[in-house]
């Protein structure tokens, strides 16, 4: 970039630590009492300070949602934009401005009905950017519809006998997508909300992560299950690179993969106790598109036996837990580092401006 | 031929060549090299293709034909003419797609071998070969057992017989440049720099030299044949031929280099703009970035993106792609962005006639948004001015803080002309968005206004100018989120405003053609000109006074077109569609007496517009339209 407005370095503010005021607008967040997205805000602001960047090099733009207002409240860069269309707006920033730190706000009908489209191209696309999916499985702003993550036979306003529509799966689809980062965290549980972020933010390429995200008015308690003190143990399995995939109470169960990924058929996960388990247990990768697609699946309270090391089953169950954290994450140019790479390889032909103009064929008249 | 009488029929001031052909025939390329041929020998010249719909057509059917039309002569060549002088058809097909074009004494050229074959007559739905028939009907039509020959030149060549063939293009070459008494080292230099291969090239010149010299072996039966056009008369200078589609591209490049801001050109393919995203695809170079996106919505929501970051931004598309970009439009128009759209129109409705060339889009150009949304809408009349309208666009839509819809259409993207090069390019003078600036220390408000209405601009990446800009109503100067009546009030005269103050920049109205106190106005805007100006001619040379002019920029009108046209007795709008000009004037409250349309897509016939004109104005109560 030679032409664009010189970047403000950490010199621009006085060196002290940021904080998360100095990221908040003097606008009053005008979303209902008690709804998700004040923690979310909340989380983005801290991250962003604790990792000291400068307000002026970041920039959030949205589509159309509740969610969506998010860029009001921040004090940094941002375009609300129109619906579905954020991760358009958000790629040709990043096309021209590599040096921005951009985050796109969206939700379950921005993002997945109006907006799918943009979304699954800019994930393969793999530009330098964060994707935050608000899902509160309902249509907020437009108070109370269906909306494509919302489960089959959902009644709400616009579907009074039942929602008819196969709900979207957004890990499965980002990872379909060929989505270099694929995390899914949970408004209610702020440390890893939070943690969630500085990953996404500090990954090289477009970073999707799915919040579940409580819409009190419209959809209260969709996620209960997975942050209810009591229940959030059982339900909810925390992913940790290069651990077992422990969950339960006191931790004592492990969800071991068995390396299929049809969750047709058959279930491809087993329980094994945390003191009775193989010795050939494969600790959690975030490197495994296999693993992550299985995982992407395992979405269902069902009840299975526990096992015993040697492979036999005890007497006792337990309900399957959804996974949250990082599922999937890979290494890959981003598609400014594309563009940087053939601006290299077409150096030497460019031509002057003038030589272009002039052509290859002239003629003089005189 | 031309305009001239018949009297001095080997003698024109222009003729006009189709080149017709199956789409593997090279019929393309023919023209090409010969307009070069023909630029370089000093004469004006306008082309324009004629390509068939279908990708991959079966050799030999009628909706295979590929046609190359090429008109060369004294300056100025205003159109690519009605009808056709000389008509090469390499098959039955060609011909009879063509046929109804060539003049009645007109010449044509013929591969003979493909009318003794039956196949080709039946699938041109001939019978017999219609060619004896053509000459006792008084064309003059020649013969040429052309793919015989080609095969006979290069049997020693140890080319596949399929290559052999398609060097038949350049035989029929060869012929022309005897026919219209060319220069032949000229043509031969040409089809060096064309074909690197040597074996490629050598066969390519073998052909070339044979097919002029069959015609200097007829010209001993047919001495008359020959036909000598009259020169020039170009204004001197430096010469090039220019399509559409590298006017556009070439302009948008000067317009990145004298705004010194990135080139950020996103778009979807669609039938005709997709041309203009190859050719700026070439241009892989810093601070340009040439995108291809998901879809057209992607396409301008990305430049909105890129033009918040800072760039120049611009999409191309046509038709079905131009409404799809109607709502991202509307956001540009509230985000008060820079940001250029090129429509390139083509028949609609819907898919239409997607290789068709139609001026149905101004309303929508205009109105086509919901809510009050204005905007800049220039047109360029010829393929060359395709160059400096876009440049004016891009200058428009950085200083002015505003969103510009440049309506090209097909004609003027394929269509090509001898354009003089500019002798300094420093008459396209820097750019100069309204740029924030903090001397004076007073906070950033993203609704500030110059004294033009356009808004300051401020860049992410600078922290004192921080906002953020939304689809939502904003209250100004601050910008912050806003239902008040009065502000919104205030707001939509604001962006009216701004949109009106472009007028000031805009080149003034003039005459086009035809006497400065004409009482009669031909009034048309894009790919109508040269039709327009050359009928003024004809019906100024009929004794009718009139003059036309031709509108550049529709909204705002130019400066001074309101007093010229109020002057006129009779004001006549011409343009290729229902009338959306003329009802755009009428809006504005300016006269409009009639209105002729022309809604099939193809070039307005000049002897048709002539008519209908002269009958209109001598009995004015019995309009046409
Ligand atoms: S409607 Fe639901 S999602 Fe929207 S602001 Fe209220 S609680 Fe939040």
């Amino acid at each position: 970039m030679t032409t664009s407005p010189p970047t403000a370095t950490p010199t621009s503010q006085p060196p002290a630590k940021r904080t998360l005021r100095d990221y908040q607008s003097d606008q009053e967040p005008r979303w209902c009492p008690g709804c998700g997205d004040y923690s979310i805000l909340k989380q983005v602001q801290t991250v962003l300070a604790e990792e000291n960047v400068p307000p002026e090099q970041v920039v959030f733009i949205s589509g159309i949602g509740c969610s969506s207002r998010f860029p009001y409240y921040m004090r940094t860069y941002g375009i609300h934009g129109i619906h579905g269309r954020a991760p358009a707006i958000a790629f040709g920033l990043s096309v021209v401005r590599p040096d921005l730190s951009i985050w796109i706000i969206t939700g379950d009908g921005d993002g997945l009905a109006i907006g799918g489209n943009h979304l699954f191209h800019i994930l393969r696309r793999n530009p330098n950017v964060q994707i935050l999916l608000f899902n509160n499985e309902i249509y907020g702003l437009t108070k109370g519809q269906y909306s494509p993550t919302s489960p089959l036979g959902k009644v709400t306003k616009s579907s009074p006998w039942g929602s008819p529509d196969e709900p979207v799966n957004p890990i499965a689809f980002a990872l379909g997508s060929h989505a270099s980062f694929v995390a899914r965290t949970l408004d209610r549980h702020p440390t890893h909300l939070k943690e969630t972020l500085r990953a996404a933010m500090h990954h090289r390429g477009a970073a999707f992560v799915e919040i579940y995200q409580n819409c009190n008015i419209f959809n209260d308690g969709a996620f209960e299950l997975y942050t209810d003190k009591k229940t959030q143990p059982v339900h909810a399995l925390f992913l940790k690179e290069g651990e077992p995939m422990t969950f339960g109470p006191n931790n004592q169960y492990v969800l071991h993969w068995t390396g299929t990924t049809n969750q047709q058929q058959e279930e491809p996960f087993i329980v094994f106790r945390q003191d009775d388990t193989p010795d050939t247990l494969t600790p959690f990768t975030t490197r495994n598109r296999h693993l992550a697609w299985a995982l992407a699946w395992r979405l269902h309270p069902v009840s299975v036996p526990v096992y015993r090391r040697d492979g036999t089953p005890t007497e006792e169950s337990i309900t399957l837990p959804r996974p949250f954290g990082i599922f999937f994450q890979e290494e890959r140019p981003t598609y400014q580092e594309h563009l940087a790479h053939q601006l290299e390889k077409a150096r030497e032909h460019i031509q002057p401006i003038a030589q272009l103009i002039q052509g290859e064929l002239t003629w003089t008249v005189s | 031929m031309g305009n001239a009488p018949s009297a001095e029929a080997t003698s024109p001031s222009s003729v006009v060549v189709r080149f017709a052909g199956d789409s593997g025939d090279g019929m393309q390329l023919a023209g090409i090299q010969f307009t070069f041929e023909s630029a370089l020998e000093g004469y004006d010249v306008a082309t324009f293709p004629d390509f068939p719909a279908e990708i991959r057509a079966p050799r030999g059917t009628l909706y295979g034909v590929s046609g190359f039309q090429v008109r060369f002569g004294q300056a100025p060549i205003l159109t690519t003419g009605d009808q056709i002088d000389v008509l090469v058809a390499m098959n039955p097909a060609a011909l009879k797609r063509n046929l109804h074009l060539l003049k009645k004494d007109g010449i044509l050229i013929v591969d003979e071998d493909t009318f003794n074959n039956k196949r080709n007559l039946q699938l041109a739905g001939y019978d017999q070969s219609p060619l004896d028939t053509l000459e006792k009907q008084g064309y003059r039509v020649i013969r040429l057992p052309i793919t015989r020959f080609v095969r006979e030149t290069l049997k020693d060549s140890g080319l596949p017989v399929r290559t052999i063939d398609r060097a038949r293009n350049i035989f029929v070459l060869g012929f022309l440049l005897w026919l219209f008494e060319r220069n032949l080292q000229e043509a031969e230099k040409l089809l060096q720099q064309r074909f690197k291969q040597s074996a490629i090239l050598q066969a390519n010149l073998q052909v070339l030299r044979r097919g002029y010299a069959l015609g200097e072996t007829l010209e001993k039966g047919i001495p008359q044949l020959r036909i000598a056009v009259q020169p020039g008369h170009l204004p001197p200078g430096k010469y090039r031929t220019l399509t559409g589609i590298s006017a556009l591209a070439l302009g948008l490049l000067l317009a990145q280099e004298r705004a010194q801001r990135p080139l950020f050109y996103a778009s979807y393919p669609i039938t005709p703009a997709s041309d203009l995203l190859h050719e700026l695809a070439q241009y892989r170079r810093p601070d340009v970035y040439i995108i291809q996106t998901e879809d057209e919505i992607s396409a301008i929501c990305a430049c909105i993106g890129a033009a918040y970051g800072g760039a120049l931004a611009v999409t191309a598309t046509s038709g079905p792609g131009f409404s799809l970009m109607a709502e991202a439009l509307g956001l540009a128009v509230m985000l008060e962005l820079p940001l250029v759209v090129i429509d390139l129109q083509r028949a609609g409705p819907s898919t239409g006639m997607p290789t068709r060339s139609e001026q149905a889009d101004l309303l929508q150009a205009l109105f086509g948004r919901h809510g009050e949304a204005p905007l800049v809408v220039l047109a360029p009349a010829t393929p060359a001015e395709n160059f400096h309208i876009i440049f004016q666009a891009c200058q428009i839509a950085l200083e002015h803080t505003v969103p510009v819809v440049v309506l090209s259409d097909l004609a003027l993207a394929f269509g090509a002309q001898a354009w003089r090069i500019p002798e300094n390019l420093n008459t396209y003078p820097t750019i100069r968005p309204p740029l924030w600036t903090n001397d004076n220390d007073a906070p950033y408000q993203p609704y500030l206004r110059t004294e033009d209405g356009a808004r300051y601009l401020a860049f992410p990446g600078q922290p004192n100018t921080i906002h953020v800009l939304g689809g939502l109503e904003k209250k100004a100067p601050e910008g912050t989120v806003s239902y008040d009546p009065e502000n919104h009030e205030r707001m939509i005269q604001a962006r009216r405003q701004k949109v009106l103050a472009v007028q000031k920049r805009l080149e003034p109205a003039t005459i086009e053609t035809g006497p400065e106190d004409a009482p009669f106005l031909l009034v048309g805007w894009g790919s109508t000109c040269g039709v327009l100006s050359s009928v003024t001619r004809s019906l100024n040379q009929s004794g009718i006074p009139v003059a036309h002019v031709h509108l550049r920029a529709l909204n705002p009108l130019p400066p001074g077109f309101s007093e010229l046209i109020q002057r006129a007795q009779q004001v006549i709008v011409v343009e290729g569609n229902t009338g959306q000009l003329a009802g755009w004037l009428r809006m504005l409250r300016l006269p409009v007496h009639h209105e002729i349309h022309w809604t099939r897509a193809t070039v307005i016939p000049e002897r048709w517009l002539h008519q209908q004109i002269a009958c209109l104005l001598q009995n004015p109560d019995e309009s046409p339209s």
